[in-house]
């Protein structure tokens, strides 16, 4: 067990801690990019759409450290070997993975920290609703990091790793409507945004707030959808992934 | 079946789809300890078969076994007792020298002072204690390979794989690595792989050379140079070549220069002659690049008749 634990450590020290210890700028780095959506859609609605806004952001960092496992995971295994080292050694496969899992979360920790800060001022819910969006973030998270890790096993160099995760980010979380209400975008264009998870994932999310009313069923949908999606990338991700190269 | 203190490799094989082979039913037996180095050109096979000893990489049939341990199937028992640096391993950028020693025996297991501790021992020991806290990407490359060496070296591994470790390196860090392995190899078994044939011939208690996937020759320096039927080698200038009246190979070399392979004595009593002459040479025992040369072109006569 403290064995594990070491390891567990291990990828987070190295993914994230150290990253951030050793290089400050990171700190406001990983805050630009959710923030800058965030203000931007806020000026744009004269502040009307700052809680879907505030919300939307909270689905792109989650969704974001997920594909940014993918790059993270392809560049220290082609570029640096570091995977090999670590399977010759008595590392365990889930440690590693789930150490650099977590790394990615606690990267996106500063964003985080001033997004929560933010949903406490302008989305005001119950702890019922605020259960129902910590979810649905969380199942966003683990879609994210099973796409991330399923690339990164097929990713064979850091140029074809971070050209996946751009675009994993840009599909998943920029086009869709994380950051304002569906309605928004006119018929039948629409039904291309029911393609990426990120939609369904907003719909209840903004539902919980209170922000835009969906019916129950619409709701209901969105939750299978969500669960099946999580389910069929967790499940692919873990089967092709391999610790030792056949 | 092997015991504990040998490496075993059984008929081992590895191809990659249709492709050919990129190990050929290589078998070899060699104690665990001392420095075994396996030599071969580029593409020969060298990192495959350390990759499958390793525990990276699946063969497609044969086993290997150390110290009684499958590869295969007591992988998880294996990667207790051994440490891998591989060919294009590299010390993460963003990180120092004392962060990536002490990540890795967290990985192993090690505790967080523990880690920090022995860590700094092991940069101590191979000359980077002043160098512990800068960022890896401001080290010169030798400092880079000796922070990975450092790595294993601080790890309780047995077993150490070092995939072409001074591959790029000036020769004055290449010096130092090998001062650096030679101590490690007094207290473990070193699988190292390079093709450097200088190298292997200062660091190595036995040599495998690898052609093609197919282990050709395995011994000690020895025990290789035995291969060739004569165990001295003399070179003088092609113009003095008609003093050289011997038993033996004659051969022209690239640079123009004649080179004999022949007995001791015959080496002896031509030496004389040749200094009575006045005529310059060399006279040395066969080198470990005779006897690579030597095999490989055995190799491609005895393949050719295949």
């Amino acid at each position: 067990m403290r064995g594990a634990l070491s390891q567990f450590l291990a990828s987070i020290l190295i993914n994230s801690i150290y990253a951030m210890k050793n290089y400050p700028v990171i700190l406001i780095n990983t805050v630009l990019s959710p923030l800058s959506f965030l203000i931007l859609i806020t000026l744009a609605s004269g502040g009307s759409l700052i809680g879907e806004a505030v919300e939307g952001s909270l689905i792109m960092t989650m969704f974001s450290s997920g594909t940014s496992l993918q790059g993270d995971l392809s560049h220290l295994k082609n570029d640096y070997h570091l995977q090999d080292m670590v399977v010759g050694s008595p590392a365990r496969a889930g440690a590693y993975v789930a150490g650099m899992t977590i790394s990615e979360l606690i990267y996106s920790s500063p964003a985080l920290v001033i997004l929560s800060v933010l949903f406490y001022f302008y989305v005001h819910v119950t702890p019922l609703q605020l259960a129902t969006i910590v979810a649905v973030m969380l199942l966003m998270f683990l879609t994210s990091v099973s796409i991330g890790f399923l690339l990164a096993t097929v990713s064979s160099d850091i140029v074809e790793s971070f050209a996946y995760t751009r675009l994993l980010s840009t599909l998943f979380s920029t086009i869709p409507p994380v950051y304002y209400p569906i309605t928004y975008i006119p018929l039948p264009w629409r039904y291309l945004a029911y393609l990426s998870p990120t939609t369904y994932a907003s719909e209840i999310a903004q539902n919980a707030a209170g922000l835009v009313r969906q019916t129950s069923t619409n709701i209901d949908v969105a939750w299978l959808v969500l669960l099946a999606v999580t389910a069929v990338f967790f499940y692919i991700s873990l089967t092709k992934a391999r610790w030792r190269e056949k | 079946m092997s015991s504990a203190g040998e490496l075993v490799c059984d008929d081992l094989t590895k191809s990659y789809g249709t492709k050919k082979l990129a190990l050929d039913s290589v078998s070899f037996t060699v104690p665990t300890k001392g420095i075994f180095t396996l030599i071969g050109r580029n593409g020969a096979g060298k990192s495959t078969l350390t990759r499958i000893l390793a525990t990276l990489l699946e063969p497609t049939s044969g086993s290997a076994r150390i110290d009684g341990l499958d590869v295969m199937t007591d992988a998880r028992r294996l990667r207790q007792k051994i440490a891998v640096v591989p060919q294009e391993g590299r010390a993460v950028a963003w990180i120092s020298p004392v962060q990536t020693v002490s990540t890795y025996l967290l990985w192993r297991g090690y505790g967080y002072g523990e880690s920090r501790r022995k860590a700094l021992e092991a940069l101590s020991s191979v000359g980077l204690e002043n160098q512990a806290n800068r960022l890896n990407r401001t080290l010169s490359g030798g400092m880079k390979r000796k922070v990975l060496v450092a790595m294993v070296l601080a790890s309780e591994a047995d077993v150490i794989f070092l995939d072409e470790p001074s591959t790029g390196l000036d020769p004055i860090s290449r010096r130092e690595l090998w001062d650096l392995l030679v101590a490690l190899g007094k207290e473990r078994f070193v699988f190292l792989t390079t093709h450097y044939l200088e190298e292997a011939e200062q660091l190595s208690d036995r040599i495998g050379i690898l052609e093609d996937g197919r282990l050709l020759s395995i011994g000690t320096l020895n025990e290789l140079r035995g291969e060739m039927n004569y165990g001295f080698s003399l070179v003088l200038p092609r113009e003095n070549a008609a003093l050289a009246q011997f038993v033996g190979e004659k051969y022209t070399r690239r640079d123009g220069m004649i080179q004999i392979f022949t007995t001791e004595d015959q080496a002896l009593a031509l030496a004389k002659r040749l200094a009575d002459e006045r005529v310059r040479f060399s006279l040395n025992p066969v080198t470990l690049d005779d006897v690579f040369n030597f095999v490989i072109a055995r190799e491609k006569v005895e393949g050719g008749a295949r």
